[in-house]
Parts: C-alpha cells; structure tokens; sequence
C-alpha cells in the first residue's frame, strides 16, 4: 500500500487531536507515515503509534519553527519527491493550508482545502474529498487531477479511533535553504485565554454574540464553556464591538469551526456567522429571539434570555457533573 | 514604495451562491458582484503605508469584464492605478493556476510590497499569499494583524491561535492582512470622481506574457466531481423559556450524552 503523509500537529511533544483523525482517515486510504517537524517526537511516537502511523518522518531542528511556514513546505517537498507517497494530509489550520499551498506550487500538485471528509475514489486510487461550501449551502466532491493529492482537513471531520501501529522513527536530514529563511519569527506572543482547548480543534465551542451585550457578560459564556470543556467563539458583531479578541470570531472572515457541539448564545445566524459553523454536528441556540434565523439551524433551541438560561444550564450541568 | 494590492471580485456573500451544473463553476453572472472583504483591508493598509513612506498603490485584478466595478471602487478608495488581468483563457483555473497567473504579473509590474487578504469569501481556500510568495521568492507575512515599515525592513503581527507571532523581513514582501488590521475607508464623492480618471490597463494572457496551456479549467489541477444541495437540517425542537429552559437544555445534552 503507498504511503500518506500527515503532517502532525503538535505542541511541544503534545499530539493535536486533529492528527490522530487524519491518520484515521489516511488508514482507510494507505500507510500513514506521520511527519514530525521540531523537537519532542520521541515522546510524542507513542500517540501516534496508537493511532496507527506505520512511519514517522522526523525533521529536528530551530530552524523550522523559527521562520513563516517556508522550511515545512521545503521538508515535506523532500519527503514528497523521496517515497512518492499516495497523498498529503494537513489539518485545515490557517498555517496548515498555507503549508499546502507552498507544497502543491513546489510538486506542481493539485490542493484542496476545507474537506470535511474523504473517500476512495471510484477507480480505487483517486482521493475524493468533500467539501462544504458557500456557507455550508452546497456539498461538493473534488478531486486533484495533478500531481500528489494535498489536502487540507478540518478538525473534526473524522472521529479518531485507535489501531496500533509500529511508528518507526525515521530521521530526515534537513538543509533548509536560505530563501526559505526570509521570514523570521522574532517572539512569540501567548495570550493566555485559561485551559480551554483551541477554537478549531474542540470537540465542543460556546460562542456569544451581541446578545451578550457586553466584554463583562462574556464570563457567562466562558463559565457555561468550562463547564463542559468547550473552546469559546464569539460572533463577528461581538468582536467588533471589542468585547471578545478577534482571534475567537467564528464566521466567514474569521474562523471555522465543526464541532461535535456547536452552542450559539445570543447569536441571530447571519449568513457571514453560520458560514463558520454550519457543519457542526450538532447546534444548540439560546436567543430570546423566537425570530432569529439560527434557529433553523438548531438541534435544540431556547427561546429565552440568556442572563438566566445561561446560568441555569451551566449549574445544572455542574450539578450533573458532581452527582 | 510601490505597492501591489491583489483584488478578488466574488458574489455578495448574501447572495444566493450555486454552481453551474454544466461545468461545476461558480455562477458569478446572476449575482451581484464585491470587493473580496478582506481585500478591502489590504486596501486600506496599503494606502496608509504610501501615506506614510510614499509610493504609490497598484490595485491588481484578474477576472472577467465585472471585475471593473471592484477595480474603480478600489481606486475611488484612493489606489493611484490599476491593472486588470482579463482573458476568457483564465476561466476555472484553480488556485495553483491563479498564483501562476498573478506571479507572472507581478514580475511584469515589479513591486516593493505586495497585499492581498487573508482569503476570499467564496472560494475561502487562503493559500494565495503562501503560494504567491514561494514563486516569487520573497518573504512571506501572512495573517497579519499589524504591519510597521522602517526603510526595507518590514515587521508583521501574525496571527496565531494562541496569540501572535512578531515577524521580521527584508523588502519585497508578501503580506496578507486579517480584518483586525485596520477599518477601510469608505471612498469619498471626490474620490469617487478622480477614480474615474486613473489609468486601468488591462492584460491578456499573451500580453502578460502567461501560456494558456497552463491556466483556465482544462488545466486545473483539481476538478470538482459532483456537488449537491445540502439537504436541510432536520427540524430541532425548540422550547420556550417557562423558567426552566436551562434545565431543559441540560436535560437535551444529557440525551446527546454531550454531558
């Protein structure tokens, strides 16, 4: 069976979520063969062992975390022309495409980014992905006609499920050259929003809107987030108005997310919010607004003032939690 | 300094958007077309950068004769000129294609600086940049939610997750802005005329000097198999507040085993 590639996600020897679904996705396709870039992969091999990488690329070394995306492209474009691998999956992050974008230019390979889920392909060797666009109106099936197959996954398009793997370590010797050392990272600035998981990646997002009302109120939606482990969103009017960093906007000219649990508060639906979120699996509202157009959208919907919805379900499930 | 910025005109996002069912390409003749929205922020940064050191902002466009509209608007919004890549040749090209396109361009025009949004609101892919800046060799300053100019030396914020990264390069650059950077202008009535009058060339493929065999649908490196309406969601319950409405909603999570 050919090889996949999956880039892993990783902070520090910690393994991303989303790589232990890529090399779940990749298994039904080929070999995955993970590819580790910077320090911490002996410690981080066991995780992805589990989730049954056969290989893991290991590109050591400062210099590829110490310039803009360039050096990855140029190790996986290595790795791309050494083993000839069937595909190249990479979490559909804001870098992870930019990663992909610089690798299909280099291999001269056809990219497709946002899938949310992938198949074989009729003749057995092609990749389908599907894609889900214009605000999650329409599903599409695409391919890459090109080259090597790069596609960019999302989070959470697949449930990661264990099947052990050897994870052979396999150093890879890297010379990143100087053009790819044209953007260097000076400091890395960590704003610390708590332990909440990373927007992108949750299994479930709480998201406030302007409804919420103001900076103060969004304790109330980070209270109701902890409560159940989520990450916090919050809707286009809210950052505007300064109330939640524009990191944590979910929508069309912010982030995209697709969550087991998508929980909007005080969010109406504007066509540019649920264009980040419309392919949650599941979509709970609270707005006191019977009107607004999230609703249609809702699994589970509250008509009600979120000043005392809110309250009552984060105690509630507190309650649950303790029992 | 001579800045580039790279201009997308895509369907009003409160629009209805399809595919053509002929060849699975976006259907930009029935509805309104805009400025890309991220765009209009790379605008705005790069003519606060002229502004600021001198120079003079190109807008760069590459789509069919609509693309105009965005272009004056661009220039009413202060740019000095314009360059529009126009050729039924270009039709369906993917990404790659478009960066191939556009780099080919950008070679022509020359450029200190070169903007573009993060991404587009229809095809939302945000690789232009990352591609763009690995075929012209330059650095690349994407996601930026600040950008300082000192001589040649440029200094991005990059947006991250977990915060920012502090990005350092030597002129030319590729940059590609979020829409944190900064609040577009809207364009003045005087800006409105004077826009009226700034010189727009326009290019084809061969004045570009761009092969046709590597551009437009039939050489796509990706192709789009089949493509369907999302089938509506099932209807949810929705419960009004009687004062226990968060139980209710505990009670739903419970169910889903989400809690």
């Amino acid at each position: 069976m050919a090889e996949i590639l999956v880039l892993a996600e990783h902070s520090g020897e910690k393994v991303k979520k989303v790589t232990c679904e890529l090399l779940t996705l990749a298994r039904g396709f080929g070999e995955p063969a993970a590819v580790w870039l910077g320090p911490g992969a002996e410690a981080g091999r066991e995780r992805l062992a589990e989730f049954g990488a056969v290989k893991v690329y290991v590109a050591d070394g400062d210099d590829l975390d110490d310039y803009v995306v360039a050096p990855k492209a140029e190790v996986l474009a290595a790795l791309v022309a050494a083993h000839s691998p069937a595909a190249v999956l990479v979490a559909a992050t804001p870098e992870g495409k930019e990663i992909a974008g610089r690798l299909a230019v280099k291999t001269g390979s056809g990219v497709i980014t946002d899938a949310v889920g992938l198949a074989a392909g009729e003749d057995g060797t092609g990749l389908l992905a599907e894609q889900s666009i214009f605000g999650g109106a329409i599903v599409v099936q695409s391919r890459v006609r090109t080259g090597t197959p790069i596609v960019a996954v999302r989070p959470n398009s697949a449930a990661a499920e264990p099947a052990p793997g050897p994870a052979e370590l396999e150093q890879v010797a890297v010379e990143v050259s100087d053009a790819a050392k044209a953007a260097h990272i000076t400091e890395r600035v960590v704003q610390e929003r708590g332990e909440r998981p990373e927007l992108t990646e949750a299994a479930i997002v709480v998201s406030g809107g302007r409804g919420v009302g103001g900076a103060e109120n969004f304790a109330l939606i980070e209270k109701l987030a902890d409560s159940v482990g989520a990450a916090v969103g919050a809707s286009r009017a809210a950052t505007d108005a300064g109330w939640y960093p524009h990191q944590f906007q979910v929508g069309q000219t912010g982030k995209t997310v697709s969550p087991q649990l998508y929980l909007a508060v005080g969010i109406s639906g504007a066509i540019q919010h649920r264009a980040g979120m419309q392919t949650s699996k599941t979509i709970m509202v609270i707005n006191k607004d019977p009107e607004a157009p999230i609703f249609e959208l809702a699994d589970f919907g509250v008509v009600g003032d979120l000043f005392t919805v809110v309250p009552q379900l984060t105690e509630e499930i507190e309650k649950r939690a303790g029992s | 300094m001579n800045i580039v910025v790279c201009v997308k005109q895509v369907p009003d996002t409160w629009a209805e958007r399809t595919l053509r069912p002929d060849d699975s390409r976006l259907d930009r003749a029935s509805v309104d077309g805009v400025i890309n929205e991220l765009d209009e922020y790379a605008i705005e940064e790069g003519l606060r950068l002229a502004e600021a050191h001198g120079g003079e902002v190109t807008i760069l466009s590459m789509g069919p004769d609509k693309a105009s509209e965005s272009i004056r608007k661009a220039l009413s919004m202060g740019a000095d000129k314009a360059v529009h890549l126009i050729d039924d040749g270009l039709a369906g090209s993917d990404a790659l294609a478009t960066s191939l396109a556009i780099a080919q361009v950008l070679g022509r025009t020359g450029f200190d600086l070169v903007i573009l949004g993060s991404e587009s609101t229809d095809a939302r892919m945000g690789v232009l940049a990352a591609m763009l800046a690995e075929r012209l060799g330059v650095p690349q300053l994407s996601q930026a939610s600040k950008v300082e100019v000192d001589g040649t030396a440029i200094r991005i914020n990059r947006q991250a997750e977990y915060g920012y990264d502090t990005v350092e390069a030597v002129l030319p650059a590729v940059v590609s802005v979020v829409e944190k950077i900064n609040e577009p202008r809207y364009p003045s009535f005087k800006g409105i005329m004077a826009a009226k009058k700034k010189p727009v060339e326009t290019l084809s493929l061969a004045d570009a000097g761009i092969d046709p065999g590597q551009v437009g649908l039939g050489s796509a490196a990706t192709e789009v198999v089949s493509f369907a309406k999302r089938p509506p969601r099932q209807a949810g319950t929705v419960v009004k507040d009687e004062g226990d409405g968060g139980v209710k909603a505990a009670e739903f999570l419970a169910a889903q085993k989400f809690i």
